[in-house]
């Protein structure tokens, strides 16, 4: 088994965070402007938004925004996925309606669903759903038509009842995909979450982001980025890749 | 009591067409019966495996079991040995057996006994072919089989290992007395290891010949009174047998796939 941090991996991975930093500094001390502050204002701003409670709380409820849309799209993009990869005439039914929505621009999606459903939190997450379902739906169609038909026939010869068949011979086959769509899906929500708080929601680090673009506060603006790639990270490196290693430890 | 009777099986070839693979065939196996059917390349052998298994079930004739149609307590051993790769060795055994007490119990035992304690907790990747084989071979007995089925389950390993193998299920089948349908075109391993050979023609496939033997047990492919019987057999149905002339005579058919 590989450690857990190759070590030269890590150093690597800590140059290069540094690299970003100087390179960073030396821009914000050659320019002088307001536009760019140094790090240091920076990190500054993100101890004064922390202590005041104002970034966890905005953070908290984008956190939340962005958990409940992954979950949606995930499993509903899964059914049609595996649906579609599984009956020919169904993926020839739908494969239109995929084309399309891989292709409307997520701001059509955004404001149509605010028009028709309201400003609120329900038609904000399914406005971020909508927009990933087709690219789940694509990855995991991919997979269930990569499904090994021998395996399957070993689960249908010994009789496996349903679920066992479900949970331990069929979905492990789709792990790989599922991985990647949760990968991509979850780098396309960050993105797309922000859009639609900026657009109709009054919290959540996409209002922040607008509010400070009003005053021109970039320290704000940066302070909250920061800590959003923060988390990006984290949820990468504690949460994705165990997850991924535990998946395909038989691969070894 | 094992019947089978298949008026006529089917399925699309790669034009599309209709091609009959099962024609008129008939076989019966008495309870415990070690049969063997032997038969060419594309006689239909691996077909009627799958609808005896029930893993095709669009064909015009019955398969009956007892009376009923057999549903619980098959065991299938296919041509590859299948395992699920990201399941450990024991888990692979586990997914048929269930994961009660006994069933754990039963299954520690039989790969135990079977020189497969060492890796009940490897992968299967890891593992040699042979290894392998005697995993799909534990996976078939641990859920004591009223019906046992096999797909030149020994094909495409060195021949002391398939030997190893055949010796390994004529012992878990002496003592679990389970009906044994094996399929090959070797008449040889057939001859070690049968009560009785069925022969196949060639497609659409029906039974031809039935020899039963009562060559006392263990037997090998390579010894003398197998290759004696083999080469009688051959000289008494050279018409019957033409198919497998080519396939059985020049190795004992284990290594050639």
């Amino acid at each position: 088994m590989k450690p857990l941090f190759p070590r030269g991996d890590g150093w690597v991975r800590l140059a290069s965070l540094l690299g970003f930093l100087a390179l960073w500094q030396f821009l914000a001390w050659l320019l002088q402007s307001t536009s760019l502050p140094a790090p240091a204002v920076v990190f500054g701003r993100v101890v004064d938004e922390t202590v005041s409670l104002a970034l966890p709380w905005h953070l908290a409820i984008t956190l939340a925004r962005v958990v409940v849309s992954f979950l949606l799209a995930m499993a509903i993009g899964t059914a049609i996925g595996i649906a579609m990869g599984r009956w020919r005439q169904l993926d020839l039914l739908l494969d239109g309606w995929l084309v399309l929505g891989l292709n409307i621009p997520a701001l059509v999606t955004i404001i149509l669903c605010y028009v028709w459903f309201g400003l609120n939190d329900a038609a904000a997450i399914f406005a971020v759903a909508v927009n990933k379902i087709p690219t789940v739906v694509v990855t995991v169609r991919e997979g269930a038509r990569a499904i090994d038909r021998n395996l399957m026939q070993v689960a249908h010869a010994y009789r496996l009842p349903r679920w066992r068949t479900l949970t331990r011979v069929y979905l492990p086959q789709l792990y790989p995909y599922l991985m990647a769509a949760a990968r991509s899906g979850l780098s396309l929500i960050w993105k797309i979450v922000l859009v639609v708080e900026l657009l109709g929601r009054s919290n959540g680090i996409g209002f922040q982001l607008n509010m400070f673009f009003q005053f021109f506060d970039i320290a704000g603006i940066l302070a909250y980025t920061l800590v959003f790639a923060a988390i990006v990270l984290i949820v990468e490196a504690a949460a994705l890749r165990p997850l991924e290693r535990r998946l395909t430890r038989w691969r070894g | 009591m094992l019947e089978i009777a298949i008026r006529r099986k089917s399925y699309p070839d790669r034009g599309g067409q209709p091609h009959l693979a099962l024609s008129g065939l008939a076989l019966n196996a008495a309870p415990g019966e070690f049969v063997c059917v032997v038969g060419p390349s594309g006689c239909g052998k691996s077909t009627l495996l799958n609808v005896v298994g029930g893993l095709d079930r669009d064909v015009d004739g019955r398969v009956s079991l007892g009376g009923a149609a057999p549903e619980h307590g098959i065991g299938f051993m296919f041509q590859e040995p299948r395992l699920m790769p990201w399941l450990t060795v024991l888990d692979n055994v586990l997914l048929v057996a269930g994961q009660s007490d006994a069933a754990q119990r039963r299954a520690r035992d039989l790969l135990g006994a079977m020189g497969l304690g060492e890796v009940m907790d490897a992968f299967p990747g890891r593992l040699s072919g042979g290894m392998q084989r005697r995993v799909a071979l534990a996976r078939a007995f641990v859920i004591e089989p009223k019906l046992l089925l096999m797909d030149e389950p020994f094909v495409s390993l060195d021949v002391p290992t398939a030997n190893r193998l055949r010796a390994m299920l004529v012992e878990l089948w002496q003592r679990c007395r389970c009906t044994v349908l094996f399929v090959t075109h070797d008449l040889r391993e057939a001859l070690s290891l049968a009560d009785r050979v069925c022969f196949l023609s060639a497609a659409p496939g029906r039974v031809v010949l039935e020899y039963p033997l009562a060559l006392p047990r263990p037997r090998m492919p390579d010894d003398a009174t197998v290759q004696a019987l083999q080469a009688s057999l051959l000289a008494q149905h050279p018409e019957l047998l033409a198919g497998l002339a080519t396939a059985g005579t020049g190795s004992d058919g284990s290594a050639d796939d």
